[in-house]
């Protein structure tokens, strides 16, 4: 059998020296580097609960009155577009299964990207050969993020209606062309035409998955054509990598981390409700509500903009900068380029332009472990200050003192973290250092 | 079980051993070491896969079933988490963990110089190299900007008139989320109310107001709207001026005397507007005061608009006036 479909391969395709290739193509074998498939297995799970929902999903903002199961909405007017997911989640057989999967997935989909960033960043893995391959993974991120960011916007409840005043209000406070670049996306002033259902609708769907895939086939063909880095060890050196080979190691290894990534998302779409719907009512511009917050990977943009003290450039009466631009476009442009502009910022500090194929220990660097984490603690503080309403609820800390708590803790915490950083990396190296010698006068 | 287990050993072993006598490696080296027989794992192994078709059929009964979300999340995901140990179980009991080591790729150096020389050779008769790149790089912009030009269509990127759009009239009547006009004695104190003008589409950014009545006492709007506020009642557009979200919390005071005063709040970045003052704003990022729509009271003591808004509604943009 395995000899008649190899020949028959040979033959058409002369795949035989590729295929013997392939399947002895070694794996990484620390755990750190699971983080990347989970994102990827995620993504496939998006894509495949996706399409069930398109199959039933009515991107209109036509107005229509609700007739169905559920009876609290039982005659209220609203888009199809959110009847029609009111009635994926009580009317079409699994659907707020696949549904609450979707979400689930988008969710644990940019977890995994995130903490595969941080591994990459903190043990220099984007250094060259692969700092192509680390900007292919930030623009992913970057297109994660908006795609995520649509996916909740295009039901029309009240959350994605609050979601895109918000957004409209960043993009219109971009300095000079905010108006315009508003204008031509939404088609007018907000709520805008409705079309802009359909343009979201089919950026959600289409363009951003599509972009999405080809950046992930870059990256994952720039991994391939470099090989992976990994830690200094036994036979691992730069000029050599060690690892699990295709066959017969890595292949049951990353299908049981893919059937178990399905598995979690699955049993958290089937058991653990997320965002209920039908709970949070059809949009009207004229309604909000309290304690609002958006899916957990845009709570540093909703963070910044509470934070951010109010404050417009203004000329004479005019306005020229208003601000939500500071928090919700401007912050998250620097970290992103941050990001970005590190692995050229740190070859011009080191000096060092070489090739890398191992991996640092984040304490043999203290500089950008330091640089890191002071950084991602910055994010983190902004992050955590999108909750402060619903920490001002269940803790009962007023809202006003913590504005001032946070914007105090943005200036203290992430210099301390420097600081503190720095000194254990040091502590850590020098404590490996006696551990080590004794071995060495040994042999 | 114990009979089930020994033919599936005899089959396995069949299996194997029919490969192997087929199989016609050269003599040698054999590529894949390690690992070891671990027929009890492989029982197990056995055993998880049945129980993930088991499953999978669950999964379709219940489908066929009233299909209940939890018991279908149950089915599916014990499904793949059976699948998931079996894989793991495979990899590390079943089969060779051998690990194994390549050179990391070199560089090409040859190779590169001879791409540069296919480059430089292929255009060696060319004699006005840099005019036809200058030729080539016009047409290239020039299409590429005719190709992206339709997207203008999307919207009037250059006419921003709408942005000022007020649907407000002299004379218009307010009318609540029912239709149902809405009078001066409706208004209570301590109480938020949304209107909206008569017979105008409500998904309108100018569209929707709130109203709420403030002691006269308290009242000290700026001079020229001495006359916007009837009985104490005042309306601002309902559109917060920060990030476009709908003011809908009013806080107002349960002990005047320790509490801060009454005021309009967005539940997005929490931007807080007096009421009693025009609109200005009291707490938050909103960076203009909301504008206030002038009141009046008609004949049958239903609430009318005196004309538009103090000032342009929505979020702010680079040349808005304040």
């Amino acid at each position: 059998m395995i000899r008649r479909v190899t020949r028959f391969l040979d033959e058409r395709a002369a795949a035989a020296p590729l295929l013997r290739k392939t399947l002895r193509y070694v794996f990484p074998d620390n755990w750190s580097f699971l983080l990347g498939e989970i994102a990827l297995y995620s993504f496939i799970v998006l894509v495949l609960t996706g399409i069930y929902l398109t199959l039933f999903f009515e991107p209109s903002l036509k107005d229509t009155v609700y007739h169905g199961s559920y009876e609290p909405l039982q005659g209220q007017k609203m888009s199809e577009a959110y009847r029609s997911v009111v009635d994926i989640s009580f009317k079409v057989k699994a659907g707020l299964l696949i549904r609450q999967t979707h979400h689930w997935a988008a969710d644990v989909f940019v977890v995994a990207i995130v903490l595969h960033l941080l591994r990459v960043f903190f043990t220099g893995a984007f250094r060259r050969p692969r700092d192509l391959t680390y900007y292919v993974g930030i623009l992913m991120l970057m297109t994660a993020l908006l795609e995520g960011f649509l996916g909740y916007s295009i039901v029309d409840d009240l959350l994605s209606g609050m979601g895109l005043a918000i957004a409209y209000s960043v993009v219109m406070s971009l300095p000079v062309v905010g108006a315009n670049v508003a204008m031509l996306i939404w088609g007018g002033a907000y709520p805008g035409i409705p079309s802009f259902e359909s343009r979201m609708y089919i950026a959600h769907v289409f363009l951003l998955p599509i972009a999405i895939a080809i950046l992930l086939s870059v990256h994952l063909l720039l991994v391939v054509a470099r090989h992976h880095t990994q830690f200094p060890g036994p036979k691992r050196t730069e000029r050599r990598v060690v690892g699990l080979p295709m066959v017969p190691a890595y292949v049951p290894r990353t299908l049981g981390l893919a059937f178990g990534v399905v598995a979690v998302l699955v049993l958290l779409g089937g058991l653990i409700q997320i965002n209920p719907i039908w709970q949070w009512g059809p949009y009207s511009l004229a309604n909000g509500t309290n304690g609002a917050q958006p899916d957990w990977y845009l709570g540093w943009l909703i963070g910044a903009l509470r934070l951010m003290p109010g404050f417009d450039v203004t000329i004479g009466n005019y306005t020229l900068i208003p601000n939500p631009f500071w928090g919700g476009a401007l912050f998250p442009l620097l970290v992103f380029a941050f990001l970005f502009a590190w692995p050229s910022i740190e070859r011009r500090h080191s000096g060092d332009y070489d090739f890398h194929n191992l991996l640092d220990h984040p304490r043999d660097v203290p500089w950008r472990t330091a640089v890191g984490a002071s950084v991602f603690s910055f994010v983190t503080i902004v992050f955590l200050a999108g909750a402060m309403d619903r920490v001002a609820v269940s803790v009962g800390v007023p809202y006003t003192w913590q504005i001032w708590i946070f914007r105090a803790a943005l200036l203290v915490v992430p210099p301390l973290v420097f600081i503190v950083t720095q000194q254990m990396c040091s502590e850590l190296r020098e404590r490996e250092w006696v551990e080590v010698e004794p071995s060495i006068a040994r042999e | 079980m114990k009979r089930f287990g020994s033919w599936a050993i005899a089959g396995l072993v069949l299996l194997l051993g029919r490969g192997q006598r087929r199989r016609q490696l050269p003599p040698g080296k054999p590529v894949v070491e390690g690992g070891s027989p671990a027929p009890g794992s492989e029982l197990v192994v056995v055993g998880l896969l049945l129980l993930a078709a088991a499953l999978a059929v669950v999964f379709i009964v219940l489908f066929a079933g009233r299909a209940n979300t939890q018991l279908l999340g149950l089915a599916l995901g014990l499904c793949f988490a059976a699948l998931a140990v079996a894989s793991v179980l495979t990899a590390f009991r079943l089969l060779s963990s051998e690990v194994d080591d390549e050179p990391y790729p070199e560089l090409h150096p040859f190779e590169a110089a001879e791409i540069e020389q296919i480059a430089v050779e292929s255009g060696q008769h060319l004699t006005r190299r840099k005019l036809l790149v200058l030729a080539a790089g016009a047409a290239g912009t020039a299409l590429a900007v005719a190709l992206l030009a339709p997207l203008a269509a999307l919207g009037p990127v250059f006419d921003t008139s709408r942005l000022r759009r007020d649907p407000w009239r002299k004379g218009m009547r307010l009318v609540d989320a029912n239709g149902r006009v809405l009078r001066a004695n409706d208004i209570e104190l301590n109480t938020l109310h949304t209107a909206f003008p008569e017979g105008v589409d409500r998904e309108n950014l100018a569209a929707p107001i709130v109203v709420v009545r403030v002691e006269p006492a308290r009242l000290d709007l700026p001079a020229d709207r001495s006359d916007w506020a009837p009985g104490g009642i005042v309306a601002y557009s309902k559109i917060c001026t920060h990030a476009a979200c709908a003011v809908a919390l009013y806080r107002a005071p349960h002990f005047e005397p320790s509490r801060p005063r009454p005021a309009l709040v967005c539940p997005c970045h929490y931007s807080t507007f007096d009421p009693a003052t025009g609109g200005t704003v009291l707490f938050g990022p909103a960076g203009r005061p909301l504008p206030q729509l002038p009141l009046a009271v008609g004949r049958r003591g239903e609430l009318i608009a005196r004309g538009g808004f103090s000032g342009p509604v929505g979020p702010s943009w680079s040349g808005v006036r304040e």
